[in-house]
């Protein structure tokens, strides 16, 4: 193995570098902060947050390069993943700094963790190399597992970090068997090298590289929540601290359409016609059990759980139809339904306040007579999620269901708007309640000035890309190389 | 053959002490059959050539991170009866994983040597820990930063979950207490009286 090392390998890697070495020193500076200025470890993470943000486009890359003996990759697609992440990230803090100050969780910790698990993502979404796939997804996860276990008076907390990191454990292991079949057939760590092996016929090896492919996707599909590895949604949804359950569904969802893309479409890409069978079978159980069963909950960050359970069953969609169309399909669907639910689980901050969290259903009763604008805006988000034109939930509903007839799957087209239209309901019904129904709790709403700012802003985003949704999805037809 | 034999043998005691940490009731057994599952896949790594990765699982996690846990077991807040009832109790699962262990290790030290199938195997000039250091900071630099970030958060991480740093315990004050005035403890208020039912 011949080893190279050139300075522009550190250029390609500066925006992680950078975020790595803020991480480290926030965690340094946070130390020594009495109390009453833990405000700078937040500016300080927001400010890394943007910095790295701005860098990653500054060092946007035309075509992809490889650095650090090929087991990282710069490329249009990861670029723009990783700006929506850290900006992702960035308003998830600006989301939970109020609620973390009420419930005296307000620490340096949360920040600093956020750091590093967003540092897991770019790891991820960059990954070229079977280890690198592997180390960036256990340090989101034990970053995650450590923010959902933070609030340790709270008995449900417990619960749900114990869950996720039991189930999180198991699904890294399943998916490291898997990878470590794939070596033993392959012998090569590397993406590429993998793909080129596979592109060669042969026939003796077929059975153990489908052997790995599947502890591959299983442990793919427990991480992204699809049904039936999905046990574990629920109940951390549920069962965290809201700020940290907003942390957990936006920006994680884009490194984990990241890894699917990396494995499944940049390595495993000449096992498609094996692989798409199974993201069927998963995407519509996922698109099925998610809208029915939320149909019947009434807290409501549990009804967002299993529609993040149906939203990732669109998700794969796009990708099993293995054409860049699809795939471009796909991440424009991960980055709407990243922007949704952050709103979504925004607005359960917005309405709560200290002693009191509102995450059942009928907290949102009469919220129009509470703050019309708000109502706007959670009418937006529902209906966006819905997929009703002309929010952008629509668009990228739509363009899912284009490629899917493109690749010649209608019937699973016409299933997916049948799941779609059973959905629309329970998202429906949160409108109505919010406009028809009387108001239970009617105290004012007690957010701060910066998050009622952000999640107007952020609703008015979901409906003004609606009426323009070209924009978004011509940036993702671009960074897979088609104009 | 002797190889696949040797191969069998280790593979199916780790299966067999990877099942019993989970099934055995008693969490120092478990912590034991821990060692042994440690060491089987050890001596699996020797048959692979692979002296370094071995020796480095025996000394780190048999001889430090497992005896550690132990006491962390023993600190727990379990149910002690069971666990003091003596040394003779666990001598029997101690001596049988330290036989088991110690047939390894002859077997291991006795036949590893000549074993590897040279198709298999990439035969060097270079040990395998010589390898192992040659490519560990230059061609896997980045994953092993990646790897020490890891271990960075999970230090976080056992320090943000354990450390109580606002000492919540209830004490007295006794100077505030002397200063008590009647007023500060009782209010009275005048109610209406209720009409009996």
């Amino acid at each position: 193995m011949t080893f190279t090392f050139t300075p522009t390998d550190l250029t390609i890697l500066l925006p992680e570098i950078t975020l790595l070495t803020m991480a480290c020193l926030t965690l340094a500076i946070d130390a020594y902060l009495p109390q009453n200025m833990r405000n700078l470890t937040y500016q300080l993470a927001q400010g890394t947050l943007i910095g790295t943000a701005l860098l990653v486009f500054a060092t946007y890359p035309q075509q992809p390069t490889v650095a650090m003996s090929n087991m990282f990759v710069s490329d249009p697609m990861g670029a723009v993943l990783k700006i929506f992440a850290l900006l992702i990230v960035a308003v998830a803090f600006l989301y939970s700094k109020g609620y973390l100050q009420d419930r005296r969780m307000f620490k340096g910790e949360y920040f600093v963790l956020g750091l590093f698990a967003t540092l897991g993502m770019m790891i991820m979404i960059s990954a070229h190399s079977l280890l690198t796939i592997y180390l960036g997804l256990e340090l989101l996860s034990l970053s995650l597992y450590t923010m959902v276990a933070m609030h340790r008076d709270s008995q449900s907390a417990t619960e749900a970090a114990m869950k996720y990191f039991v189930l999180g454990a198991i699904a890294s292991g399943m998916l490291l068997y898997g990878m470590s079949i794939l070596y033993g057939v392959t012998n090569t760590l590397d993406l590429t090298t993998l793909a080129q092996y596979l592109n060669q016929p042969q026939s003796d090896n077929h059975t153990f590289l489908l052997f790995g492919l599947v502890f591959v996707i299983v442990g793919l599909a427990f991480k992204l929540g699809a049904v039936p590895f999905h046990m574990w949604v629920p109940d951390v949804y549920q069962g965290a601290p809201t700020a940290v359950t907003l942390f957990i569904s936006s920006a994680p969802k884009l490194a984990a359409f990241a890894l699917l893309m990396r494995l499944l479409a940049d390595g495993l890409q000449a096992l498609h016609s094996d692989w798409q069978s199974i993201l069927i079978l998963l995407s519509i159980l996922s698109m099925a059990l998610g809208n029915l069963v939320a149909i019947a909950q009434t807290n409501l960050k549990r009804m967002l759980a299993y529609s993040t359970i149906a939203h990732v069953g669109y998700l794969m969609l796009g990708v099993l139809t293995a054409t860049k169309g699809g795939y471009a399909a796909s991440m424009f669907y991960v980055l709407v339904y990243s922007l949704m639910s952050l709103g979504a689980f925004g607005m359960i901050i917005l309405l709560s306040r200290a002693g009191f969290e509102a995450e059942n259903i009928s907290d949102f009763k009469g919220l129009n007579d509470r703050s019309p604008w708000y109502a706007f805006i959670m009418s937006i988000l529902m209906l966006s999620m819905a997929g009703v034109p002309p929010m952008l939930g629509f668009w990228a509903k739509l363009s899912v269901l284009n490629q899917l007839v493109e690749a010649g799957l209608v019937w699973l087209a016409v299933v997916a708007v049948l799941f779609a239209i059973i959905g629309a309901f329970y998202y429906l019904r949160m409108v109505w309640m919010m406009y028809f129904e009387k108001a239970q709790d009617t105290s004012p709403l007690q957010a701060n000035m910066d998050l009622r700012v952000a999640i107007s802003a952020n609703g008015l985003v979901i409906l003004l890309l609606g009426m323009a949704p070209n924009m978004l999805m011509t940036l993702c037809l671009g960074t897979l190389g088609i104009g | 053959m002797t190889t696949t034999l040797i191969f069998y043998f280790f593979a199916a005691t780790l299966i067999f002490a990877a099942f019993r940490v989970i099934t055995v009731r008693n969490p120092v057994h478990a912590a034991l059959f821990l060692v042994l599952t440690f060491f089987s896949s050890a001596a699996i790594w020797l048959l692979l050539q692979a002296e370094f990765l071995a020796i480095a699982l025996v000394l780190v996690y048999v001889g430090a991170v497992m005896v550690l846990f132990l006491f962390v077991v023993m600190m727990l807040d379990i149910n002690f009866a069971p666990l003091r009832e003596g040394f003779a109790k666990h001598l029997p699962v101690g001596l049988t994983v330290g036989f088991l262990i110690l047939i390894e290790m002859v077997m291991v030290v006795t036949h590893w040597k000549g074993l590897a199938n040279p198709s298999t195997v990439v035969t060097t000039e270079m040990s395998n820990t010589k390898m192992l250091g040659q490519v560990l900071y230059t061609v896997y630099a980045y994953p092993f930063e990646i790897a020490a970030a890891i271990l960075l958060v999970a230090m976080i991480a056992a320090i943000a979950l354990t450390s109580r740093l606002h000492n919540r315990a209830k004490y007295q004050k006794p100077e505030q207490q002397v200063v008590v005035r009647r007023e500060d403890r009782i209010r009275l208020i005048s109610m209406p009286a209720e009409p009996k039912d």
